[in-house]
């Protein structure tokens, strides 16, 4: 049971700090350029493509991942260039039939390049092994390794933003942005960096999740949904906020799934619980929100006010 | 103001004659199939007219209103499933279903405004869609077959399919009316000076988040009515009716025909189905062409068709 629940918290943790990868590029582009961006479950699911098709092009996986998260980079780029560029300073139901209209055209376009059916990506042998963490406690390598490089990543963020000179033009740009272009910061570019660099990380969570899940059209979608609601949770536009949210949604979903329906089994007859638990233990983070709202509608970590 | 007589107004009337004339075209050509298209038309009509009602009145951007499709075709899927097949308490349900999850969601989300409104009427729907596609009893994933529609008094035969289609249009008519003497009377008023200045609406003394959480109650009820009646048209409901694709397609829907009016849904349902289905006539990948598209819509036209009729009108007349 010990055992279990380590495990489980374990992969909690993982996918947490999964979802963050993928919130933090929301909050980001969110935060700074007003956008509401629905086709970053899409650029999830380029990555994973990429990844899948690259490994078995390069036939390492290390590498067919870099080369995948540079690929998605260009593609968030292009992207920006392209569309998202003329929906700034528009409303937001301009942001959200016009992101619609791409995640539309990327799955089509991937149905179409890579076929209707899933990939996969297998695991190379180095990675494809359990670590001992504690004693009698067995792990998967390859989630230890994602917990690793997402919080690596975490680090990397939290340097870049807080310490670096493009990290001061970003905060800038998000606090006032026509003052920052009036110093003559470039701010288109500097705008297309910051959707490239959340196209990317959107892009290495869907590389990292790809050889635990199948590779397929859609399944940005419903993790995307889920980064919504730890950016509500968080507070829009605060990389902090979804990085607290991110892990506690990550903890509930895993754990309630794991454990919810013991727990059930204790109040409710065993018939009854066994329906009720799989359609009760997807609404506890719905449920988190819920009360996140009725508490602190603003979120639990809201950026400053402009 | 728009004449009466303008090109718009005649377009819009032209197209009502001829919702109301399409079955008699159907027994002269003997095509059933534009019938059938435009039975799911009407229907899907219906709720982009109840979402026009808070999107485009009360400037509420609900990504999640397929919801209410969903829950009120299960309304009767269920009650068939278990050997209920009266429509009068079939119907009803429905609508009081919706219209509770219209309560507790609107409820909730209406503390907030803005992007935070879109993402949790998103995250809410989504979590209806899971919860539907755990019930094991009903199908699950897989959906549920209803197998007798529902039962009203002895001529109306809702498996006729001509009487089905006019059932649906005045419902259809119906909820028109009911939208555009709700947008132009007191209520409807306050509910959209609230959506221009909510704090100037309060400082005058109005309590606003009631005003709207009713407009959003009424809206989430008449999409109930558009789920029971698709419900009653396939004989069949799953989770995948209430995707939030499905909501997606919704709001393109009232966006495509134009947000200013009281018809511009039905005529953007019009448009959208049409073109759906001539699309994805050319290609199989016809979402490939669909979603630019619609990027072009919003980058160049961004009052949707009715916006686009109006300026003829001001063009030719003005």
């Amino acid at each position: 049971m010990t055992t279990l629940f380590i495990e489980q918290c374990l992969n909690g943790l993982q996918f947490g700090l999964l979802l963050f990868l993928l919130a933090a590029g929301l909050t980001l582009v969110f935060g700074i350029m007003d956008l509401v961006n629905l086709a970053h479950g899409s650029l999830y699911m380029i990555g994973a493509y990429f990844a899948a098709t690259l490994t078995a092009w390069t036939g390492s996986f290390v590498l067919g991942a870099l080369l995948a998260l540079v690929c998605t980079l260009l593609v968030g780029m292009a992207v920006e260039v392209i569309a998202m560029r003329r929906l700034y300073g528009r409303d937001h139901l301009d942001h959200v039939l016009g992101t619609f209209g791409l995640i539309l055209f990327f799955d089509e376009l991937v149905r179409l390049i890579w076929g209707p059916e899933g990939l996969s990506l297998p695991l190379p042998s180095w990675l494809n092994t359990s670590v001992t963490i504690l004693p009698g406690v067995q792990y998967s390598a390859y989630r230890l390794s994602i917990i690793v490089v997402s919080l690596a990543v975490a680090g990397f963020l939290y340097v870049l933003v807080m310490r670096t000179r493009v990290g001061m033009l970003i905060r800038a740009g998000a606090s006032n942005r026509e003052m920052v272009g009036a110093l003559g910061v470039n701010i288109k570019l500097l705008y297309t960096l910051v959707f490239g660099l959340g196209a990317a990380l959107a892009g290495l969570a869907g590389l990292m999740q790809a050889p635990i899940l199948t590779v397929q059209i859609g399944m940005g979608e419903n993790i995307l949904i889920i980064a919504f609601v730890i950016t509500v949770i968080g507070g829009i536009g605060s990389i902090r906020g979804a990085f607290i949210a991110a892990l506690l949604v990550g903890f509930v979903d895993t754990l309630g799934r794991a454990f919810f329906p013991d727990l059930l089994r204790l109040v409710l007859a065993p018939n009854t619980a066994a329906t009720a638990a799989p359609a009760l233990s997807s609404m506890l983070i719905y449920l988190l929100m819920a009360i996140v709202l009725v508490l602190r509608p603003e979120g639990l970590f809201p950026a400053v006010r402009k | 103001m728009t004449g009466a007589l303008s090109v718009r107004n005649i377009l819009i009337c032209g197209l009502m004659v001829g919702l109301v004339l399409l079955p008699a075209y159907v027994r002269l050509s003997g095509n059933i199939f534009v019938l059938t298209l435009f039975t799911r038309i009407v229907i899907l009509g219906l709720a982009a007219v109840s979402l026009n009602l808070i999107l485009g009145y009360g400037g509420m951007m609900s990504f999640g209103h397929a919801a209410y499709l969903g829950i009120g075709g299960y309304a009767v899927g269920i009650l068939a499933h278990e050997g209920i097949y009266s429509g009068f308490v079939q119907w009803p349900v429905a609508l009081a279903a919706s219209a509770l999850f219209a309560l507790l969601i609107g409820a909730l989300s209406l503390r907030t405004r803005g992007v935070y409104f879109i993402m949790i009427t998103l995250a809410f729907a989504q979590m209806a869609y899971y919860v539907v596609a755990g019930l094991a009893r009903y199908g699950g994933d897989d959906g549920l077959t209803i197998y007798k529609r529902s039962q009203f008094f002895a001529p109306l035969d809702l498996t006729n399919k001509v009487q089905f289609y006019y059932v649906c249009l005045a419902l259809l008519f119906g909820s028109i009316y009911l939208v555009y003497r709700l947008v132009n009377s007191r209520f409807g008023l306050v509910v959209q000076g609230s959506r221009s200045n909510d704090l100037r609406m309060r400082a005058i003394g109005f309590p606003t988040y009631r005003y709207r959480l009713v407009c959003f109650v009424i809206a989430g009820t008449l999409c109930g009515l558009s789920g029971a009646l698709i419900a009653n048209n396939t004989d069949f409901v799953s989770p995948s009716m209430m995707y939030w694709t499905r909501s997606g397609d919704l709001i393109i829907m009232v966006v495509l025909g134009g947000m200013g009016s009281v018809v511009g849904p039905l005529v953007g349902a019009v448009a959208f189905l049409v073109l759906e289905e001539v699309l994805s006539g050319i290609t199989e990948y016809w979402q490939i062409i669909l979603g630019p598209l619609l990027l072009l819509v919003v980058l160049f036209a961004r009052g949707g068709i009715d916006g686009l009729l109006s300026k003829i009108h001001a063009k030719v007349a003005p």
